[in-house]
């Protein structure tokens, strides 16, 4: 079939990034300063994929054949992606040289990555579901392994490894059963005619081994156990990237998939096993948690039950959980993002300094880094006016809508549970007396990653009904 | 019993058994090469398919390539051989198994009793067609540009990947 | 190609797929276990090929073509990680590489 240029110039954001994928290996490749150079030229595309993806946020489109669409939904994403992409960019420049791997390999990776969740975020077809999802857990995979002679990191790299490659497994023969019923890939296909397909046993036995497959991409109870240890042992910038990033890239499909029980605000019989898996990981992540001291894996416990606050939405399933999810994973990110920022600044040299009791008294030594950790640690534990309180009051808001009040019962106890460890932090940082003295340099890009955290954390809390209009106009286009 | 049928037992038994004694072997080496029969037997079964294209590069690529570069990894490691499998404390592997059979029996109730989802009377020439060179390739270079395009990118971080991990030295 | 039922394809797969998930949570060899995920992916390969020859439409076959790329890549950058553990640690066995917690 014939491509018309109109096609090309509609997935620009594709096309710019690919392009500068290239262009980064090249310059890698040939230069001998490209390592100083690669963090900037990766922020500039990223910038330029927001701008692009902004340009066309009111236009949805199909193309090739229905293999991508651009604009709405997917749009949103990848300016998500590209903001958080931006701000992890800023983070590591300074510790990589800290963490033992100070090369250019990186960027690249992270710019692979980011392509892949653009694909994920963009597919109208399972083929591109699919490859976007390797697209996007292959540079993971390496990401989390990069320092070789870290054996935290090597079995981090291996544990994630082997569990992504069984997710995939899942993913692929239920791909596969679902295509025997539908004769087809396509998800628009899939979308039209969901609750007639969703009559079939075995279509619904596909569907649920792809969700199977994505619950490991999102954390989510039953296959979790990576997280901790995957969290803890890879570096704290790739921690954040694949707990921020991953995790939206992941529930962009899951979107996708459920595009026509959210249009319909019908709920669906997957209603059930959505709230089965939004319980067990949300009390399961925030009572673990209550007991961890060292701070990477109190977030990794902690990222766990965010998943399941945003699986009550999938289990409310209706439109206004489609535009709470959104808010709450465009939050989630920022919070986490900024909060492993700080985790990161502090970090030492071979993961030290990343315990509690190195915050003890941090407010008094660093008043800054305390003040926003502070910030970030309310936002997390959903204090108002902050931008996690909002994420969770929409998504509690869209379950009572669906008659599931239990659930987010539920998800208020979770939550104040949680609020023991979040505030812990605190406390450890203003009402403690400092400890052994901790070493940490100022580096100014990632102080600018954390603030511009903060100002989104803030804007989103201030003026939540604003964005949150904004995405509900956006999904009814 | 018609030759097709006989065909397609023969390599069902070969791919069934092959596959069990590859998870049942204590030395790695064995296990391997259980596989590759397992996925000469696939190729055959293909064959039966009419999926030509296929069942080559089931062979070239799977056969050939990706499972002699596992045996490459095996020697070069010598790993030695893994205890009995079900060797020791572990009750959780004897549920491993009962789940996994749980699983199976499942799926095949589901299969033989859904089956009436399934076309029954298959176009021949239709079948013939879809599986040549010719057609996939038409396929992937028109409608699958995109997913081929990122097939491409997906090499490229998997190449740069390898590379960053196993290097010998990094700078 | 009449004589022989599609369901009996499905169930081989259907048996090769549970084998290769018994073969994931059995075994404690990294590259084994690794091995197991590999089945996982040919036995759902047999059931795309099995839909796309009855149904007679390539999209099965084109799907199989992919999913054959991305075990490639995941071959490559899995095999990897197995050499930079085995070089820290000499041995592959998942019940020894654990200073976390499985």
């Amino acid at each position: 079939m014939p491509q018309t240029t109109n096609e090309y110039l509609l997935i620009l954001p594709f096309l710019v990034l690919s392009a500068g994928i290239i262009v980064s290996l090249c310059v890698e490749l040939f230069f001998r300063k490209g390592k100083e150079l690669l963090p900037y030229l990766s922020i500039a595309l990223f910038l330029i994929v927001a701008y692009l993806s902004v340009g066309q946020i009111y236009e949805k489109n199909v193309l090739f054949g229905g293999m991508l669409i651009t604009g709405g939904i997917p749009a949103i994403f990848n300016l998500l992606f590209a903001a958080a992409g931006v701000l992890v960019m800023l983070n590591s420049i300074g510790f990589l040289k800290k963490y033992g791997f100070y090369h250019g390999e990186f960027y690249l990776l992270t710019q692979l990555s980011v392509l892949g969740m653009m694909l994920m975020a963009g597919s109208g077809d399972l083929v591109t579901v699919f490859l976007g999802l390797e697209l996007m857990s292959i540079p993971f995979y390496v990401l989390v392994g990069m320092n070789r002679k870290k054996v935290s990191a090597n079995e981090a790299a291996m544990k994630y490894f082997l569990l992504g490659a069984f997710a995939t497994g899942f993913i692929v023969y239920g791909i596969a059963l679902i295509y025997g019923i539908m004769g087809n890939t396509s998800l628009i296909d899939l979308t039209e005619n969901f609750y007639i397909y969703s009559e079939n046993i075995i279509f619904i036995t596909g569907f649920i081994l792809i969700l199977i497959g994505f619950s490991f991409k999102i954390a989510a109870f039953p296959f979790h156990m990576w997280v901790p240890d995957v969290y803890q042992g890879a570096a704290t910038n790739v921690t954040g990237l694949m707990s921020t990033m991953g995790k939206s890239a992941a529930f962009s499909v899951i979107f996708i998939l459920l595009t026509a029980v959210f249009m319909n605000d019908a709920g669906s019989k997957l209603g059930n096993y959505f709230a089965v898996i939004a319980t067990l990981s949300m009390l399961y992540g925030s009572i673990v948690a209550l007991s961890q001291n060292n701070l990477k894996r109190m977030l990794a416990y902690s990222s766990i039950s965010h998943a399941g606050y945003m699986a009550i939405g999938l289990a409310a399933g209706n439109k206004a959980a489609l535009a709470g999810i959104m808010f709450y994973l465009a939050a989630y990110t920022f919070m986490n993002l900024g909060a492993f920022g700080i985790i990161s600044i502090i970090e030492g040299e071979e993961d030290k300094q990343t315990d509690l009791n190195s915050y003890a008294g941090l407010a008094k030594r660093f008043p800054f880094l305390a003040g926003m950790m502070a910030l970030i640690m309310f936002a997390l534990a959903g204090i108002p006016p902050m931008a996690g309180f909002f994420g969770k009051y929409y998504v509690f808001i869209s379950a009572i809508q669906s008659n599931m009040t239990w659930l987010a019962l539920v998800g208020i106890l979770s939550s104040v549970i949680s609020v023991y460890f979040y505030l812990r932090v605190v406390v450890y940082m203003y009402f403690k007396e400092p400890g052994e003295e901790i070493s940490v340099k100022s580096d100014y890009s990632a102080y600018a990653a954390v603030i511009f955290a903060g100002i989104l954390i803030l804007s989103l809390g201030l003026f939540p009904d604003t964005f949150l209009s904004v995405i509900e106009y956006i999904i009814s286009v | 019993m018609n030759f097709e049928l006989l065909l397609f037992i023969v390599f069902a038994l070969v791919a069934a058994v092959s596959s069990l004694m590859m998870i049942t072997r204590k030395n790695a080496v064995i296990s391997a090469v259980f596989l590759v029969l397992n996925f000469f037997a696939l190729a055959g079964l293909y064959l039966l398919l009419n999926a030509q294209f296929i069942a080559v590069v089931q062979i070239i690529v799977y056969a050939g390539a990706i499972m002699v570069l596992f045996l490459f990894v095996l020697m070069l490691l010598n790993t030695g051989k893994e205890e009995a499998i079900l060797h020791g404390k572990k009750p959780i592997k004897y549920f491993a198994i009962f789940i996994a059979a749980v699983v199976f029996l499942q799926v095949a109730y589901l299969l033989v009793f859904g089956s009436g989802s399934f076309t029954s009377n298959p176009d021949i020439e239709a079948s013939l067609s879809s599986g040549t060179v010719e057609t996939i390739g038409r396929e992937i270079y028109t409608k699958y540009i995109i997913p081929f395009e990122a097939a491409g990118f997906l090499l490229l971080a998997a190449t740069i990947g390898a590379l960053i991990l196993a290097k010998k030295k990094f700078e | 190609m009449n004589s022989i039922p599609i369901e009996y394809y499905l169930i081989l797969s259907a048996f090769m797929f549970s084998i290769g998930v018994t073969g994931v949570l059995i075994r404690r060899n990294a590259i084994v276990v690794f091995m197991s995920i590999e089945l996982m992916l040919n036995s759902a390969n047999l059931t795309l090929v099995a839909f796309s020859s009855y149904l007679g439409n390539p999209i099965g076959q084109v799907f199989v073509f992919f999913v054959m790329t991305v075990a490639a890549a995941e071959a490559a950058v899995g095999l990897a990680i197995i050499i930079a553990i085995f070089r820290n640690k000499l041995t592959v066995n998942i019940d020894e590489i654990n200073i976390f917690k499985w």
